[in-house]
């Protein structure tokens, strides 16, 4: 890692939904900001001709797991954020189910000192909504803001008590943080460990209907509806609750929604012999749903494309499947599959930068998501074309939980820049 | 090549039996005739016979099932093999070791096969992937109960010379039943046409897909269906209430003579996988009238036992 005064970057295509442009140009940094090209270019300066590929803001994933504090095994800042920036993200979100949990500004304060220290990507903390994500009293969102949070959430658990959730929401909208929600309707969902369907019914597990997700979806736009605050759904799994965030958004609900790669790419099926590295909640669905869910990246009933990523060791993966931890690592695969949506026509390049950066960085109201002059240097360089195969050896994270092994994808980052500063490099 | 060639060029592969899905119907009817043959054996004066002499089976237990492990035993013992039990709890699981830890200790005792019994659906494929045994489920969660469904379609074909063509009923909770998924996938795959019924709680998506028919009511279900086999039920549960009571079950979803007589065809055969709750799901007028074949699915699952063992581990040796 390397620190640059100034970065220039030549005949890349530039795309940047904030400003609409998708031209065809050169990058200047300087300092950590983006600045104007000049004719000369000055002695000192880190030149990378990127023909043919894409530059882009910075990748913002708004829903990861680190792991620290508490299990470090699993993850740490430093591997977690290590792996972001080789998937090309110079951001992302933590969820507060640490140990302990998120709950106070210490919690969150150590996240970001450890960040700063030896992070690759900006860490943006989400705090609890209540104390120990236990479901009962709110934490104390006022000072989780002073410390650092952008964002609150029981992420792993829904929050049952309904109006605890709506004074969430109301307390969160006074102290103008970001209320999000993990969907589960949890008398619905208990004991199973994937999709409720023919695939559950093969293999004689315990299946999660989609109406589990629905329901609770329909409870948080109901409860947006009634105190005109924003709620975030996070990790959108299933065709009918995309259907419910659409209509929410249509009649002026301030609801956001996020997908994972994952629903997007896989159905069910991909649980085949129990494989646990297929398991995770909400659980892989229907084809029928991963159309659905494709169709709302397409139509904007989605604003973000986020990993969910979970990292686990074999210790809680290679068990029997229901007795294993729901979960699967994302950080590193997720802009290759998201380029996958702009080879099949799914999604043009800008919405995707758009689902990917900028929408993730408006909705936790963060830097970034622009490439515009006067911007920090939050930057991404995608090669579309470059091939490989995903194996575990190659994979940062610490956890190698993932149903993507062995896939061949196309598309990756070949260089991430956080604030001027070059986290992940390929082109060298 | 004629039909007998075919027959002759067949040579059973599977080290694992894993489940009926993974098994074609060339392997079942080798199965069973191989379970005919072994099921003399057992009404000999002396029923033992060499053939797995010198072998290590393991009964690896994870959940309490006498009737099972007691019809393996006698299967194991009648070919001469060496056989232990362990009855693992669950709660050397909570303690923190492993299924995976506890193959391997089972491995550091060599044995040819380990019979397994365990509540988590897709857990004797587990251990088959880190053991070199043979693995033999004997019941994996809500998943499947191979020997159950070949002593069922051995018992059928008994009787009726053939499977294809024949309507089977099977009343109760499919859902939870991995008798029930295995036999839809085994009796299907023989040609015979499987109906399924009971209330709706009983139910799961996608039994169309395994091959059986969802008949919307048990008398669907039973007219003219050569094979009747009610599933034993469960006592109600709390956390997920599947039915009111089983006093209102017997009522509407009960196996009794009336409905048989009225709806099914004369000589329908009445199974049962054991064991019954009398009056609950079967009343005795059935369990143990004239066309009940109940304790010749026990006596047959011994035979069937007896050629699983033979078949994935005595392929060399001799036969008795
Ligand atoms: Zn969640």
């Amino acid at each position: 890692m390397t620190t640059v005064n100034r970065l220039i970057l030549q005949n890349g295509r530039l795309l940047d939904p904030v400003t609409g442009v998708d031209a065809k140009g050169d990058l200047w940094v300087e300092d950590g900001v983006i600045v104007p090209a000049q004719k000369e270019i000055p002695e000192n300066s880190e030149v990378y001709d990127v023909h043919g590929k894409w530059i882009v803001p910075g990748l913002i994933d708004m829903h990861v797991h680190l792991r620290e504090p508490g299990e470090e095994y699993k993850e740490t800042i430093k591997s977690g954020t290590r792996a972001a920036a080789a998937g090309g993200f110079t951001a992302v979100a933590c969820m507060p189910n640490t140990t302990p949990v998120n709950d106070c500004a210490s919690v969150t304060q150590f996240i970001t000192k450890a960040a700063t220290r030896e992070g690759s990507a900006r860490v943006y903390p989400v705090g609890a909504i209540s104390k120990g994500s236990k479901g009962a009293g709110l934490a104390e969102y006022g000072e989780l803001r002073q410390a650092g949070a952008v964002a609150v959430s029981d992420d792993g658990l829904p929050v049952l008590d309904s109006q605890l959730m709506r004074r969430a929401m109301q307390y969160a909208g006074s102290h103008d943080l970001l209320v999000i929600s993990h969907s589960e309707e949890m008398a619905l969902s208990r004991n199973g460990s994937m999709n409720e369907g023919v695939v559950s019914t093969r293999l004689g597990l315990r299946g999660i209907p989609a109406a589990a997700e629905a329901i609770m979806v329909y409870r948080e736009i109901a409860l947006a509806e009634l105190t005109g605050q924003r709620i975030h759904i996070a990790h959108v799994s299933t065709g009918a609750a995309a259907e419910l965030i659409a209509q929410a958004k249509a009649r002026g609900v301030r609801v956001t929604a996020e997908t994972a790669p994952h629903y997007f790419t896989l159905t069910d099926e991909a649980v085949g012999d129990y494989n646990t590295n297929a398991k995770m909640n909400p659980p892989l669905r229907t084809e029928k749903d991963r159309q659905a869910i494709r169709k709302g990246l397409q139509d904007g009933t989605f604003d973000a494309i986020a990993t969910d990523h979970a990292p686990h060791s074999v210790l809680e993966k290679e068990l029997e499947f229901d007795r294993a931890a729901n979960g699967v690592i994302g950080l590193e695969t997720s802009l290759s599959l998201s380029l996958a949506l702009v080879r099949d026509g799914v999604i043009g390049a800008l919405r995707m930068v758009e689902l990917m950066s900028s929408a993730p960085a408006r909705i936790l109201q963060v830097e970034g998501g622009t490439i515009a002059q006067g911007n920090v240097a939050d930057i991404t360089v995608i090669d579309p074309e470059k091939r490989y195969v995903f194996t575990e050896d190659s994979i940062l994270s610490k956890g190698k939980n993932s149903p993507f092994l062995d896939w061949e994808l196309q598309g990756k980052a070949v260089l991430t820049v956080m604030g001027g500063r070059i986290t992940h490099n390929e082109l060298t | 090549m004629s039909t007998k060639n075919v027959k002759d060029a067949y040579q059973f592969k599977h080290k694992h039996i894993l489940g009926i899905e993974q098994l074609s119907v060339a392997d079942i009817f080798h199965i069973l005739d191989t379970a005919i043959s072994f099921k003399e054996i057992s009404s000999r004066s002396i029923k033992k016979v060499p053939t797995l002499k010198g072998k290590t089976i393991i009964n690896f237990f994870f959940e309490p099932s006498t009737r099972t492990r007691l019809s393996f035993e006698i299967a194991a013992k009648r070919m001469s093999a060496d056989t232990f039990n362990i009855a693992a709890s669950t709660s050397s699981a909570t303690k923190g070791e492993t299924l995976i830890d506890t193959a391997r200790n089972l491995q550091a005792m060599n044995p040819d096969t380990i019979i397994v019994r365990h509540g988590s659906s897709g857990a004797p494929g587990l251990l088959a992937r880190h053991v070199e045994a043979s693995i033999i489920n004997a019941g994996d969660g809500t998943h499947e109960h191979p020997s159950q469904a070949l002593l069922d379609m051995m018992t059928v074909r008994e009787h009726r010379g053939t499977v294809e063509g024949l309507k089977i009923a099977i009343v109760g909770d499919i859902a939870h039943s991995r008798v029930a998924h295995s036999d839809i996938l085994g009796f299907t795959k023989l040609g015979a046409e499987v109906r399924v019924a009971g209330p709706e709680t009983f139910m799961v998506p996608g039994l169309d897909a395994l091959g059986a028919r969802v008949c919307g009511s048990i008398v669907e279900a039973v007219t003219d269906a050569d094979v009747v086999m009610a599933l034993r039920i469960q006592r109600e549960r709390q956390d997920d209430p599947l039915i009111p009571s089983l006093r209102e079950y017997s009522q509407f979803y009960g196996i009794n003579h009336n409905l048989l007589q009225k709806h099914a065809r004369p000589d329908v055969l009445v199974m049962h996988p054991g064991p019954i709750n009398r009056g609950v799901e079967m009343n005795p007028d059935v369990a143990d009238g004239k066309g009940s074949v109940i304790l010749e699915q026990v006596t047959n699952g011994v035979a069937v036992r007896m050629a699983l063992l033979y078949l994935v581990m005595g392929r060399e040796g001799g036969r008795g």
